[in-house]
């Protein structure tokens, strides 16, 4: 009895998925604690029931919530699988802002201007993804420019070149001067939306929730086959563990990188297909100072997930989640960017969940902790 | 022309100032990516530090109160960083990637609640920083910018902390085989360029305008910031170039609408694109012989060779 025991818990400890479950549940959990001691520094007499309860119970109060949280899930999965594809290949793509920015203006444009049916826009907003993550790509393959660099540039240039075009001095084809905004897909065009297929009848009559959802956990489990299961994602993961060894064993380097970053940018792009083209909100080509936060928060749900494709769709549903209990905080004592706090929170103790890993297994192998391997990627 | 001066000394400051900070960073072997999030934090201190002092107070007991708070704050705030990179050998991109997401959230949430209200704007008196001298309006930040930048160069290269702090960025192990605390000068590097940017938010958001919505948080200017870094090669006064170079046309955005550049018919957004754009030109012209530090993102490992 005694022997079954130990040797269940000596298989959890090398189970890689088990432990890397186990670490980020433990980044939540003290993500939420320390949220719990924010709330309690702003509002110590509400913290509890107004403020924690109400994030981490809003989501599932009403179909209305719980539809708004598949709505805004659906594009933060795309972006994940985006900054989680490239991580995986030894790539760190913070241009998915950028990439998921371009892939808005694809989608609109293809939308109300072309007028073409929803599929194709999608379509389109993948194509221009994958062009702008790309361009990191090129440079960092034949110029060695990290790709952190050229990314976070190219995010700025992309913001600024679609609001320009899209706003035109007010006199862009996409630009609606009364809302100041784009023309919403719901009344100049029908055709481009995404089919709800009943969806949006379940979850309170919400019009923005759509098939988007079944759309990005369909592509979650395409890039987990195609990493997993294939020897093209085989490839490029060997490049990210060790290019000269790729190289060595006669993987061409340069156009795996380039590849990595185009697939991981057509993600992206896609993210913002399904964003726009669900008709959950418009874009504003007035907001030049901050890249959309979609792109960003694709970082997290990445991280929190451990890069794993399947993981990505629940951290997004999780991290959307407690951002629609954010924006349900009473204003009498709190503010919704509280949600934020955490999920930030969460993400800087992801940065060592390694750390955690190692003690855990450490724990369940009986030891007191192990020996950290070299951080980093060296 | 007057106008475009006031702003280019203005950008130059700031950008030059928060790049000198990530040059400390990562001359010590930290890559500081959370610049952006830093100078955040050090503006909204600085600007409540400003907010809370007492109305009679002397103008430079204002100046040097709130910028030492400002210096304090992107410290401890940087501290962060310090802590996940060097104590935890986490991933240095992804925990400062972290602490931005974190600056912006949490300084909307303190300056609402500051101001106890839905708005996280803040309103202040920038009185003590601005002086006239005839047409032309400089801030107080100038000179600050002006003394770090000298005390910057003589601390990198003429002093021992500076060569001891640049070998940790270049070979850490080798440094500690001549008995150098690396933790401590990685520490120092990060620390610094908290304080610099942490002064830098400040001096971006303080002298230009009288209030700030912090939902913008700094809008990019640390990223601008490590451009600058990068485009001026980790050195000091080829940083304050770079500065000079980046800050130009961000004036330019500002003002090409009021002067005689208004007949080009280029809009705000194009000028600015330029910088980035010609930062993206440059590199790609002087990567092959970058002086970027050899340690710099690699968390130390005391073991290996």
């Amino acid at each position: 009895m005694e022997n079954k025991k130990a040797s269940l818990r000596s298989r959890l400890a090398e189970h890689e998925g088990f432990l890397s479950v186990l670490a980020s549940l433990i980044c939540i959990v003290i993500g939420l604690a320390l949220g719990l001691v924010v709330l309690a520094i702003i509002n110590a007499e509400h913290a509890l029931v107004d403020g924690l309860w109400v994030i981490i119970s809003s989501g599932l109060k009403s179909p209305r919530n719980m539809g708004t949280v598949l709505a805004n899930a659906a594009p933060l999965i795309m972006t994940g699988l985006s900054v989680g594809f490239a991580f995986k290949t030894g790539l760190f793509n913070i241009g998915a802002a950028g990439q998921y920015t371009l892939g808005a203006f694809g989608a609109l444009y293809c939308a109300i201007v072309l007028q073409w049916p929803w599929y194709l826009c999608l379509l389109a907003s993948m194509v221009f993804g994958a062009v702008w993550g790309a361009i990191p790509g090129i440079f960092k393959a034949y110029l060695n420019i990290n790709e952190v660099i050229s990314a976070i540039m190219f995010n700025w240039i992309g913001l600024y070149m679609v609001n320009d075009i899209m706003y035109g001095g007010g006199q862009g084809a996409m630009y609606d001067m009364a809302s100041t905004k784009t023309y919403s897909l719901r009344k100049v065009a029908k055709q481009a939306m995404i089919p709800s297929c009943g969806m949006s009848d379940v979850f309170g009559k919400l019009q923005s929730v759509t098939i988007a959802i079944f759309i990005a956990i369909f592509f979650a489990i395409v890039i987990y086959i195609l990493i997993n299961k294939t020897t093209f994602g085989y490839e490029l993961k060997a490049c990210g563990f060790n290019k000269h060894a790729a190289q060595y064993a006669g993987i061409n380097d340069k156009r795996n990188i380039i590849l990595s970053m185009t697939i991981a940018g057509a993600l992206a792009g896609m993210g913002a297909g399904l964003f726009y083209l669900s008709t959950v909100a418009e874009w504003n080509p007035q907001v030049s100072t901050a890249l959309p936060a979609m792109g960003f928060n694709g970082i997290s749900v990445a991280l929190l997930a451990c890069s794993n494709p399947i993981g990505t769709i629940f951290s997004s549903l999780f991290v959307s989640y407690i951002t629609v209990g954010g924006t349900k905080l009473s204003t009498q004592y709190y503010t919704k960017e509280i949600a934020d706090v955490i999920t930030a929170i969460i993400i800087y103790l992801c940065a060592f969940s390694l750390l955690f890993r190692n003690k855990i297994r450490g724990l369940l192998a009986g030891k007191g902790g192990v020996n950290l391997g070299k951080g980093g990627n060296g | 022309m007057f106008l475009l001066l006031k702003y280019t000394l203005l950008y130059t400051v700031v950008l030059m100032m928060v790049a000198l900070g990530g040059m400390f960073s990562e001359r010590s072997g930290i890559i500081n990516i959370a610049l952006e999030g830093i100078m955040v934090i050090g503006g909204l201190a600085g600007v409540i530090a400003i907010k809370l002092m007492p109305a009679g107070a002397n103008m430079l007991v204002i100046v040097l109160g709130s910028v030492a708070v400002a210096a304090l704050a992107g410290m401890i705030y940087a501290a962060l960083l310090a802590f996940a990179s060097i104590n935890l050998n986490a991933d240095q991109t992804i925990g400062g990637t972290a602490l931005n997401m974190l600056a912006t959230a949490l300084a909307m949430v303190i300056a609402k609640g500051f101001n106890g209200s839905a708005s996280a704007k803040l309103d202040y008196s920038n009185r003590a920083f601005i002086y006239d001298f005839g047409e032309l309006t400089v801030s107080a930040f100038l000179f600050i910018g002006i003394v770090i930048l000298i005390v910057s160069y003589i601390m990198l290269y003429k002093t021992r902390i500076g060569l001891r702090l640049r070998s940790c960025g270049e070979h850490p192990q080798a440094a500690a085989s001549v008995g150098i605390d690396v933790y401590k000068m990685r520490y120092l590097g990060v620390l610094i360029s908290g304080a610099l940017g942490g002064i830098g938010g400040m001096a971006y958001i303080v002298p230009s305008v009288s209030s700030w919505n912090f939902e913008v948080g700094v809008s990019g200017a640390g990223f601008l910031a490590l451009a600058v870094m990068i485009f001026g090669q980790w050195k000091p006064f080829k940083i304050f170039l770079a500065a000079m170079f980046f800050a130009l046309f961000k004036s330019l955005a500002n003002i090409a609408s009021s002067t005689a550049l208004a007949s080009l018919g280029w809009t705000q957004n194009m000028y600015n694109m330029i910088p980035f754009i010609a930062s993206m030109v440059i590199l790609a012209f002087t990567s092959k012989k970058s002086r970027a530090p050899k340690a710099e993102g690699v968390p130390y490992d005391k073991g290996s060779r």
